[in-house]
């Protein structure tokens, strides 16, 4: 029993963390098939699907999803090529400065989004430039930059240079060796730092709301509401961009999965030839 | 795509004053040499000697401070490494992890726009025997499978030079023998020249037909290793290919076909075909082998050099015994003793008359104040060389 019980303990542990995490998701998820008694209740009240066939009955939220989808769409691809660009440079470059570069990446991670915020806001009022989707882009590039450098040059200081130089080596010139060798290699670091940067972007509150002007992004559209009364389709955004991000993960680790099975599986046939020294 | 014939033979390789500094590191020091066309040519040297930048220049992937690489006629040290007729075994292989195997033999074929790769891809996986392996990542192969595709992915370009960089470093002892009769195999039948880097003297003596020891940048000698094992042309050469016992001694010219060397109080005679120089101080050289024990000063054959010592330390490592011997100067003489049954073991302690053939001797330059150099005893056998 003793025995039974110092086997799994570890395992109930994990359990009842991954429970304590997955909690509120699953409220959300079950609030969003509510029909809630009155604006300002959350107590599940009745089962419906009403939320979800019409997810844009309150359409102020829906453009405001909309709109978030945007920002998070032109910053991610902004920031990922920036900082992607950076990256190489201070992985690949040596030049003057390269430390205070390194250094500087990680201020706009450390610096609190408050100070950031007015900071920013005081830079547009004294530039004059009116407050609205492009300064939340400009905002949303500037800290996404930072976390996708860092991503992408973790990738990129673990990969092994002899590789290009073997490409040079088999007749690939500069540009053939970082279509064929570098960017495959370094790509899922690229694609995990777009990621992080769209979801750093679609979930800001406090620097958008500093440079937003009149412009309402989802965040903030559920900011408002929360005063008068969330509508329930707020769930069924908030269990849909759940449900997405679900079905890509599993996506990537069952394509994993099955590309190493099937390379397991192939050669079964050519291990009878046994001259091979293994 | 590429104006260079793959198959046409680029006569020799040759190395002419190449030089390469890393700032104030002069890392390969005015080399040059010739490796014919189709041989097997070995680089030797100790980490750090700059045998693996002279492949790296020979490769593109370094660019040499001043100097030459000529293949055949044509200066190739300034062209882009995807410009040269060369391919490279890196040492940890650099298989494209990414990558099957097959796209990793076919790599080369295909940036040269080739399309049709199948049946060569196929052939050469043949010729590396692993038929059946295209599919698999180079992860999934085991050290010594992965050693053969990076073989298999430079050998499928025809190159007109191969470069080896310690490919068979980071293979286990069995393996890394297997290894070296199927390089040696494959280089005969491809005909292609190899220009191997090794740090192992045995690796370099085994498979090729000419091995140059470098040290510090430069070339110490070059030749068959036979010729290097037998008469040695410094000293570094003399104890980094094998052992070697070298007496510090003088000589003063020599006398008819021999060379008289004073040593320790003591005349010995070198037949004068056998000396580097013939003058001033010198090494006078014997390998721990060709040294003979006798107990008895009266064995010492006819015409054998001799010196008198005591036996202090005997191992027995199977096929021979390794003694120490003190001489009365106090220099302790490395001596191999095969064990084929002839004669019994030396105890410790043991007075004994250590005996050489003058012509197994050698004479070497020595550095003013420098002493003996008498190699310490070593776990493995010493190597065997065909003379």
């Amino acid at each position: 029993m003793r025995r039974w019980i110092a086997d799994r303990w570890v395992m109930g542990v994990a359990l009842l963390v991954l429970g304590y995490l997955s909690l509120p998701i699953v409220v959300v998820a079950g609030l969003s098939f509510n029909r809630p008694s009155s604006r300002l209740s959350y107590d599940f009240n009745e089962f419906t699907l009403d939320n979800w066939t019409q997810p844009c009955a309150t359409s102020d939220m829906c453009d405001a999803v909309v709109r978030s989808m945007e920002i998070g769409l032109i910053a991610t691809v902004v920031s990922t090529l920036l900082g992607t660009l950076m990256a190489f440079a201070l992985v690949r470059h040596g030049f003057r400065g390269r430390a205070g570069i390194n250094g500087l990446i990680f201020l706009p991670m450390a610096t609190p989004e408050l100070v950031m915020g007015t900071s920013l806001l005081a830079l547009f009022v004294a530039a004059g430039v009116p407050q609205g989707f492009w300064t939340i882009v400009i905002a949303h590039v500037m800290f996404c930059v930072s976390f996708v450098v860092v991503t992408v040059k973790a990738r990129l200081s673990g990969m092994d240079r002899r590789l290009e130089e073997a490409a040079m080596d088999l007749y690939a010139s500069e540009w053939q060796t970082f279509r064929r060798i570098t960017l495959p290699l370094v790509l899922p670091g690229i694609m995990a730092a777009a990621l992080l940067a769209f979801s750093l972007s679609f979930d800001d509150f406090i620097i958008t709301n500093f440079n937003a002007g009149t412009t309402v992004t989802f965040p903030m559209y559920v900011w408002g509401a929360a005063q008068r009364g969330i509508p329930p389709q707020v769930n069924v955004i908030g269990t849909a961009m759940f449900a997405i991000a679900l079905l890509l993960v599993g996506a990537s680790t069952l394509r994993g999965r099955r590309a190493r099975r099937a390379a397991l599986v192939a050669p079964v046939a050519a291990v009878g030839t046994p001259k091979s020294a293994s | 795509m590429r104006t260079m014939g793959h198959e046409t033979p680029a006569g020799d390789l040759r190395l002419a004053n190449l030089t390469k500094r890393f700032g104030v590191f002069t890392a390969v020091d005015d080399l040059s040499l010739t490796v014919p066309q189709g041989s097997f040519f070995a680089l030797l040297g100790a980490s750090g000697c700059g045998k693996t930048t002279t492949l790296r220049m020979i490769a593109g992937l370094e660019e040499p401070t001043s100097g030459q690489v000529l293949l055949g006629d044509r200066d190739i040290a300034g062209l882009r490494p995807y410009k040269r007729p060369v391919n490279t075994v890196f040492q940890s292989y650099a298989l494209f992890p990414h990558l099957d195997i097959h796209e990793n033999v076919a790599f080369g074929l295909r940036r040269r726009g080739i399309r049709k790769v199948t049946d060569q891809v196929e052939r050469m996986l043949a010729l590396v025997q692993l038929e059946g392996y295209g599919r698999r990542k180079p992860a999934q192969l085991s050290g010594g499978q992965q050693q053969r595709v990076a073989l298999a992915r430079a050998l499928i370009n025809h190159p007109q030079v191969l470069l080896l960089d310690e490919p068979l470093g980071a293979l286990d002892l069995k393996l890394r023998r297997q290894m070296q009769i199927e390089l040696k195999r494959i280089q005969t039948e491809v005909g292609i020249t190899f220009v191997h880097v090794t740090h192992d003297q045995e690796e370099a003596m085994t498979m090729a037909d000419t091995v140059a020891v470098m040290n510090a940048g430069r070339i110490e000698q070059l030749g068959a290793p036979a010729d290097l094992y037998e008469y040695p042309a410094t000293a570094f050469v003399a104890n980094f290919l094998g052992q070697s016992n070298l007496l510090a001694g003088e000589a003063a010219g020599r006398t008819g076909d021999d060379l008289p060397v004073t040593a320790h109080g003591a005349r010995f005679s070198v037949p004068a075909d056998r000396a580097r120089v013939d003058h001033g101080p010198v090494f006078l050289g014997v390998r721990p082998e060709k040294l003979h024990l006798a107990a008895d000063p009266g064995e010492v054959p006819a015409g054998h050099q001799h010196v008198g010592g005591v036996v202090t330390d005997a191992s027995y490592v199977g096929v021979s015994t390794q003694y120490l011997v003190r001489t009365a100067w106090g220099s302790e003489l490395s001596v191999f003793a095969a064990n084929s049954g002839v004669g019994g073991r030396l105890a410790v302690g043991t007075p004994v008359t250590a005996h050489w053939d003058p012509r197994h001797a050698f004479v070497l330059p020595r550095e003013p104040g420098e002493d003996d150099q008498t190699a310490p005893l070593l776990d493995e056998p010493p190597v065997g060389v065909p003379s």
